[in-house]
């Protein structure tokens, strides 16, 4: 992967990320930018993130989210990132089309929950006020709120993440081409 | 063929023999056109209108739009590559179209051509329809999930195996693919692992079993190259 530097920003942007429904993997991914992360920290600082276990976000030029929408909190979730940053980045397959969680979507929640829980002697559907509501479907991020940009794969590269941001960083229209380009 | 049997594709002339339709000549040309129903040892079907192109202005199915000379046909167009992401977005949004989780992935046309049109999500509302899976026959699994409705397999069992095998039920959105046995099940139809409907799915609808992963995610077909590339080689090949 030849290493293109970014041209910098006039000032270090603000980037929030977060994993709503998924795996974490994307965020893996993410990290797997390796020693390119310095080069990034020259030019972002984070808001909201697993990296910096801030909790809400503020406003940011960029948002990175991760994951689909399965339940409440991811709802809320997105909608505060929505509401806080100028541009909103779908990253991996589950942002942008459910991925793994929407295949329980042909299932019905209730049975799903009932089945595994109350069938099972001395178990109760756990009804926790803490415990967010599931949705009846899982949802890509963009059926939710608007989303500017999409990073699909699963995970994504390192490689196609930093090509991807780094065009967005330096102002380029962001593009993913073969062989970065990636469903699986 | 006369010096004069050629059209003009995209700015470049294509020569054809009579009777050719403006994707076979390009094909055999070495230019893609994107298409996911079309099987050069098949009838058209016409019903995917990927390959659409505009042929002296007006937009045609260039699979079943025969080559005349003189022609001015655009295929390699932004407003005609817009339109075909559009039509592959719907197609995605329409099924069940999971990547990461599927054995046909990096060998699968429909995905091959969402990358080579650079179609970064599904845009639409997904239908996430509830599609059945059919493992009754030893040898080839159905994941209905997956079908694009491109009607392949039925052209081949029909016209190449003689056995009408599959077939295309209902209308609109309501349309699916249907097994001719009694009981709907492969499994108790007279469908065999050799026939060529089982080597046709441009998608991961018909798989056969066993050799899922013989070839590692990454390695292959169209993850060496885009799928435009590898239509160009396989002309040079053919000479």
């Amino acid at each position: 992967m030849r290493h293109v530097a970014p041209t910098p920003p006039r000032r270090k942007l603000r980037v929030a990320t977060a994993s709503l429904a998924g795996c974490f993997g994307c965020h893996m991914s993410f990290l797997d930018i390796d020693e390119r992360l310095l080069d990034l920290i020259d030019l972002v600082e984070f808001d909201r993130s697993p990296i910096t276990d801030i909790k809400h976000c503020g406003p940011c030029d960029i948002g990175i989210i991760e994951g689909g929408v399965c339940n409440a909190e991811n709802v809320h979730v997105l909608w505060e990132l929505r509401a806080n940053c100028k541009v909103l980045v779908a990253l991996g397959a589950c942002a942008v089309n459910g991925g793994l969680p929407a295949q329980r979507n042909h299932l019905d929640v209730g049975r799903c929950l009932t089945r595994v829980y109350r069938d099972r002697a001395g178990a109760a559907v756990p009804d926790d006020p803490e415990l967010p509501l599931l949705l009846d479907k899982v949802r890509p991020l963009n059926e939710v709120v608007r989303i500017d940009f999409f990073i699909p794969g699963c995970p994504p590269s390192g490689d196609a993440i930093w090509k991807y941001l780094t065009d967005l960083i330096s102002g380029r229209m962001p593009r993913l081409e073969h062989p970065m380009l990636h469903f699986d | 063929m006369s010096d004069d049997a050629t059209f003009m594709l995209d700015g470049r002339p294509i020569r054809f023999v009579a009777g050719q339709s403006i994707l076979e000549a390009a094909t055999a040309a070495g230019t893609f056109i994107p298409n996911l129903c079309h099987h050069p040892e098949f009838k058209p079907h016409g019903s995917c209108k990927l390959c659409t192109v505009k042929v002296n202005g007006r937009a045609s199915s260039a699979c079943t739009t025969r080559a005349r000379a003189g022609q001015e046909v655009a295929s390699d167009t932004p407003e005609l590559n817009r339109h075909r992401r559009t039509l592959l977005q719907m197609l995605f949004v329409e099924g069940n179209h999971f990547c990461p989780g599927c054995e046909k992935s990096g060998n699968c046309r429909l995905q091959a051509l969402a990358y080579d049109l650079e179609m970064l999500n599904p845009h639409y509302e997904h239908f996430y329809p509830p599609r059945p899976i059919d493992a009754s026959h030893p040898d080839v699994l159905i994941d209905f999930n997956r079908c694009i409705l491109c009607a392949l397999c039925v052209r081949a069992s029909r016209d190449v195996d003689g056995k009408s095998v599959f077939a295309l039920a209902g209308r609109g959105t309501a349309q699916h693919l249907v097994v001719d046995c009694p009981s709907g099940k492969l499994g108790d139809s007279d469908f065999a692992m050799t026939d060529k409907a089982a080597a046709v799915c441009p998608v991961g609808a018909i798989l056969p079993k066993r050799v899922g992963f013989s070839v590692p995610i990454g390695e292959r077909t169209f993850d060496v190259e885009p799928i435009s590339a590898h239509a160009a080689h396989a002309a040079e090949t053919r000479g």
